[in-house]
């Protein structure tokens, strides 16, 4: 968690090597990736998935064909097979009865279950969410929690999310991190953090307006500014 | 002074560097031509977009080139008696030069534009991302194939472009103003050469279709994945692929039909 800007969704960039850092070490499953050339990466993603704040769906494909993509190109599965093995992720979501509509008939929540089928399909390891509560209704963002829970749950899979919905994310978390200003201001389980004495961390827990992190930017004074002749 | 050198230095340097980095992202899609020719189907889709849907901007245009040619031909050559020459007229003036330039600049406004505005949208909305997480690499499956459909497509159309001119060139010169049909059809099967005339056509539209899909694919694909850096992206990709048109057909002209000495 942390506030915009903080660099969370580069973080997560940095650690699924869609970025490469400039120094320093990231390890996943005990390799290095900042090491790794495209292949071995690729080979490593087979057994990730991510969620795209945005979905992320290919929109010359409908439903069905998103969810199949990453089957077809990395298994060999009869047509038949890959329809079962899509029925039963989109039966997960909740989707199963939307497989033929088009990206663009879908609403933000569906676009983002759709791309979290996807992002299961291949059964993965490790998953990351990268804000999947952004412009979420409730009713929307109540269903990708107990999605993201219960699939975290029953395919044990480790799940990296990023986000800054702090009551939403603090609720499925096992344990969490805060970052700002390029470092990590608090660590520990979602209870342990709200009793953190940390003036940054309380600040962004309570969301108050001004505190560590301020409410104006860095100006000039206010009265010399608004009698001031320059523009 | 000292600024504009200063700005002069580092928008050369930054000129270089995405000059090289598109002759990286050339080389990486080279690499690729044996996995897009494994998949036909996907070449074939884009041959649609790319190649079937600009036949319409083509073949109107191609009419009216074909048409004005022949009614300037006409007027130019009936001075000197020569107005039976048309056929080579326009024949010649379409395979040599019109042809796969006027082809390769109307192909960059519509399929080229198009090109970036989707390659660049797909960045913008993290599908390409998407892909490299699902460990598919979007060079073979994405930009290839629209990169060879390009390649393919620029030829047939710039054959198209010379057939309907040369139908547009007739209709003026022989069905208006009353140039013999025997002899625009001889002067021009006399004069146009298969090698020197019409394969030499071909090599440049091959070689147009090249650079206009490799401009359009590397601006799409290095956009800044914004509403504001696509619509750049867009634009950028029409006048680089025309001046790089423009600046290839001389370079191949030169080395056709070039004599030194």
């Amino acid at each position: 968690m942390g506030p915009s800007g903080s660099g969370k969704t580069t973080l997560l960039k940095l650690l699924s090597g869609q970025l490469r850092p400039t120094k320093g070490s990231i390890r996943i499953d005990g390799k290095e990736i900042t090491a790794m050339n495209r292949q071995a990466l690729y080979q490593l993603r087979r057994s990730m998935g991510m969620l795209f704040q945005s979905g992320a769906l290919l929109t010359d494909l409908d439903v069905f064909e998103n969810v199949a993509y990453p089957v077809r190109e990395h298994t060999n599965l009869s047509p038949s097979m890959v329809r079962s093995l899509v029925l039963m992720k989109l039966q997960a979501v909740g989707l199963r009865g939307a497989r033929e509509l088009m990206t663009s008939e879908l609403s933000g929540g569906m676009a983002r279950r759709v791309a979290l089928a996807r992002a299961i399909a291949l059964d993965p390891s490790l998953i990351f969410y990268d804000e999947p509560f952004t412009g979420q209704d409730p009713i929307s963002m109540g269903i990708l929690m107990r999605l993201i829970q219960s699939l975290n749950r029953t395919l044990k899979l480790t799940s990296l999310l990023v986000s800054h919905d702090i009551d939403e994310a603090c609720r499925i978390a096992h344990y969490a991190y805060v970052i700002a200003d390029g470092e990590v201001i608090g660590r520990g389980t979602p209870v342990a953090l709200r009793e953190s004495s940390e003036p940054r961390l309380q600040q962004f827990l309570r969301g108050e307006p001004d505190g560590p992190v301020q409410f104006h930017y860095p100006a000039v004074d206010y009265a010399d500014d608004l009698l001031g002749s320059k523009l | 002074m000292i600024e504009w050198l200063v700005r002069l230095g580092a928008n050369s340097l930054q000129g270089l560097e995405t000059f090289g980095r598109s002759g990286l992202f050339f080389w990486r899609l080279l690499r690729q031509l044996p996995s897009a020719l494994r998949e036909p189907g996907l070449v074939v889709h884009q041959l649609y977009n790319l190649g079937v849907l600009s036949v319409i901007i083509i073949l109107v245009s191609g009419l009216f080139v074909g048409m004005v040619l022949g009614l300037q031909g006409y007027n130019t050559l009936v001075d000197f008696g020569a107005e039976g020459s048309l056929g080579s007229l326009v024949g010649l003036s379409l395979v040599r030069e019109l042809g796969p330039v006027m082809s390769a600049l109307l192909f960059a406004g519509r399929a080229g534009s198009a090109l970036t505005a989707e390659v660049g949208l797909m960045k913008a909305t993290d599908q390409l991302s998407a892909l490299e997480m699902m460990a598919v690499d979007p060079f073979p499956r994405v930009l290839m194939p629209r990169w060879l459909a390009g390649f393919i497509a620029m030829p047939l159309l710039t054959a198209i472009f010379s057939a309907v001119g040369i139908i547009g060139g007739y209709m003026i010169g022989v069905t208006l103003l009353g140039v013999d049909t025997g002899s625009y059809w001889t002067n021009l099967s006399s004069s146009v050469d298969f090698y020197d005339d019409l394969l030499n056509g071909v090599i440049k539209s091959v070689v147009f279709g090249a650079v206009v899909c490799w401009v359009a694919l590397f601006q799409g694909y290095d956009c800044v994945p914004t509403a504001e850096g696509v619509g750049r992206a867009t634009t950028r990709t029409v006048v680089i692929a025309s001046l790089a048109v423009l600046g290839f057909d001389f370079l191949l002209t030169a080395l056709m039909y070039g004599e030194v000495g």
